[in-house]
């Protein structure tokens, strides 16, 4: 058993230091067409705005390419641990709006708009399917929520494999920590109150070896999904 | 954990083991009525006139007032009014069984009332002296159903025996004519549920102080009028009877049984003790959470002081606090390893290892694996300074072998704060549920319930006893 775990470590060691992206930088409207693999998971957003699914979840999401943060397994996601590696300060002070395609300042790292097909976001999915990542990486999503009207009392509920942290324009609102499956309303922030107009919901999901991938939705006080908003890419 | 520490904890346990659970103040009592809840305060009448009153449900003084005297009174509230029922005499089970039911009603169970006046009692049964029942002992139900008011009366001389009244008078139902329903019970009472009629009576021998074996037990029946059959199919006309409480560690002698509906699923049965040792070996009120398994009633558990893994029932996860996972160090070994090597045993995480790990100020709760690790090992404890609710006293909630208790926030959130203060956000009220899982009310909020929102997340919102997101379990430690 030994030498399986020695081997399984090595093969996630060769499989993390793949080198990323060979032509990522590219907008998402020919992405799936350039990455067959990414067509049963995502698809290329051709409307404007969309609205949460059937069961309340946020299905588009600006994707940022994998960082890579290698670890051979997720124990290590204790609470200070994510807040350290996550909580860097990138979704703050003067963030905007990232636009699709548009590469990160000083990094090689490509921002891709892309509506989820699944409920949930299959981060290594997309990670492989652009052979930008697989284990070992941290992945930023981003999101536009537009509010007709204030919504009071709803919640940010997330289920991520692992760990997670999650803002609302700039304001932390969630961590999960730990080794994580990817689990429906998983955890929840507090009531919160989005007022009637735009925000920016920004998260970031930490894994080491194994699937990696989120799911998110507001909830209402009684743990119904919230239906009323508009989700945008830019 | 130090031996010095390891004795104070101990120490500490033994003196929770011992704290009495039961009502306070002066609850001496013989054969509660069921509780009536009148302007904001609980009542219950006893056997030889008067009664208990309560402003919490927990601690009860005399002062309730009943006239007539006699024997068992049981009480009901129909409409604005208040019926109450008694028996003028009973010979007991040497004398003579020539016995009256009474009833008579009042606006208000309050003697400080202007409005507190009993009407003239007007007798609904009786019984020969030698007859084979003994009309004492009674029981008010009205039907949900039908809207049709009963009594039922009797002891262990002969028949139990069911009656019709009227609910607007209280008298009898012209022409109606007792029915015999059970035999050799004392303190019956008919309740329903989903469909099922309930009749609750007490066996075992009265009256004897702590040798009292006095014990409730149950039957049901389709029909309010029996035949009321017990969990194996034994007619209770024939002394069947499944046990619903019988003696505790320190309490006997479990007699005539009321229920009482808090809120839907929060079910409380009253009861006396026939001895309770803990209070002069006197005959005591006792209130339990009332539980329904297999659609019987079944008494519950009053809640016990002690550290438990506080387990929400929506998944299973356990309260705990948010701070880093602390790894044990103890080396994995292989199970396919072969080797002659004693066996080693290792402790448990203690506090020790991780408390200095743990921020100082407020620490977020939230719900995880149940690890046995100390950030999910609390300690329950009665703040008898506090007050109580009906059948329960509010308690405080730590991490074992800490100061750091669960709070309440003012926007219906909680947390843990460093230090106990005795502030009401820090109190909580814990009451057994119907189906046997527990609900966590802060008293600061009482319209809130500890709630799983999220498998992860913790949060007061309002019951739900559909929900299983706001039931908890607490496993003893």
């Amino acid at each position: 058993m030994k030498k399986y775990i020695t081997a399984l470590v090595a093969v996630t060691m060769v499989l993390a230091s793949i080198p990323l992206s060979l032509d990522a930088k590219r907008k998402s409207a020919d992405l799936v067409e350039k990455y067959p693999a990414l067509a049963p998971y995502f698809s290329t957003p051709t409307t404007e705005s969309i609205r949460p699914d059937e069961q309340g979840f946020i299905r588009r999401w600006l994707l940022l390419e994998p960082i890579s943060k290698p670890n051979r397994g997720n124990t290590v996601f204790v609470d200070s641990y994510v807040r350290k590696n996550l909580d860097t300060g990138w979704n703050k002070g003067d963030f905007t709006l990232p636009k699709d395609g548009q590469k990160v300042k000083d990094t090689t790292l490509v921002w891709h708009s892309l509506d989820s097909k699944l409920f949930n976001v299959k981060l290594y999915r997309y990670a492989v399917g652009t052979g930008t990542g697989r284990y070992g990486m941290i992945c930023r999503a981003v999101t536009v929520i537009d509010v007709p009207e204030d919504i009071e009392d709803i919640r940010l509920a997330v289920g991520s494999n692992s760990a997670s942290m999650w803002w609302i324009d700039g304001e932390e609102v969630l961590i999960l920590s730990g080794d994580r499956r990817m689990v429906m309303d998983d955890a929840a922030s507090k009531r919160l109150t989005l007022k009637k107009g735009r925000h920016i919901l920004t998260g970031a999901v930490i894994n080491g070896p194994g699937m990696s991938d989120f799911c998110v939705r507001f909830i209402d006080e009684d743990g119904n999904p919230v239906m009323n908003y508009d989700i945008r890419n830019k | 954990m130090k031996t010095s520490a390891k004795i104070l904890s101990i120490a500490a346990s033994a003196l929770i083991s011992v704290s009495a659970l039961a009502q306070e103040g002066k609850p001496w009592i013989h054969d509660p009525s069921t509780i009536m809840k009148c302007d904001g305060k609980y009542y219950t009448f006893g056997t030889g006139g008067g009664g208990l009153i309560s402003e919490d449900g927990w601690n009860w003084y005399p002062g309730a007032v009943r006239p007539g005297g006699g024997a068992a009174p049981d009480a009901l509230k129909i409409g604005d009014r208040y019926l109450v029922a008694y028996s003028s005499t009973g010979g007991g089970l040497g004398g003579g069984h020539a016995g009256r039911i009474l009833t008579m009603w009042n606006r208000t169970l309050d003697p400080e009332s202007p409005d507190f006046a009993y009407t003239e009692a007007v007798e609904v049964a009786s019984s020969q002296v030698d007859e084979d029942c003994d009309a004492i002992d009674a029981g008010l139900f009205m039907d949900p159903v039908t809207g049709r008011l009963w009594c039922t009366y009797g002891t262990y001389f002969g028949f139990i025996r069911i009656v019709e009244l009227d609910p607007k008078t209280g008298a009898r139902v012209e022409g109606n004519e007792p029915v015999n329903i059970a035999i050799d019970c004392e303190a019956t009472t008919i309740i329903w549920r989903d469909g099922w009629y309930y009749l609750l009576g007490t066996h075992g021998t009265c009256c004897d102080g702590v040798n009292s074996t006095y014990n409730i037990v149950v039957g049901r029946s389709r029909s309010v009028t029996g035949p009321y059959l017990d969990n194996v199919g034994r007619d209770m006309i024939a002394g069947g009877g499944k046990m619903v409480i019988d003696a505790d560690d320190r309490q006997f002698g479990a007699g005539h049984f009321g229920r009482y509906i808090e809120d839907e699923g929060v079910e409380k049965m009253s009861f006396h003790w026939e001895a309770d040792l803990d209070r002069s070996a006197r005959s005591v009120l006792a209130i339990r959470p009332l539980l329904w398994v297999n659609d019987w009633p079944v008494a519950g558990s009053s809640f016990k002081a002690g550290v438990y893994e506080i387990s929400s029932v929506r998944r299973g996860y356990a309260l705990e606090l948010a701070v880093d996972f602390v790894r044990q160090q103890i080396p994995r070994r292989g199970w396919w390893e072969e080797s002659d090597e004693p066996e080693v045993t290792y402790p448990n995480q203690t506090l020790e290892d991780v408390a200095g790990t743990w921020p100082e100020g407020e620490i977020p709760a939230r719900a995880g694996d149940w690890m046995n690790r100390p950030h999910q090992r609390w300690t329950v404890t009665p703040v008898p300074e506090a007050g109580g609710y009906l059948g329960g006293q509010y308690c405080k909630i730590q991490i074992e072998g800490t100061d750091r208790v669960l709070a309440a926030t003012d926007d219906a959130e909680v947390v843990t704060l460093p230090a106990y203060t005795g502030a009401s956000e820090q109190l909580w009220k814990i009451e057994q549920l119907a189906d046997g899982t527990w609900r966590l009310s802060p008293k600061s909020l009482p319209d809130y319930v500890l709630t799983c929102i999220a498998d992860s997340t913790p949060t007061l919102a309002k019951y739900n006893f559909e929900s299983d997101n706001c039931k908890w379990n607490f496993i003893k430690k």
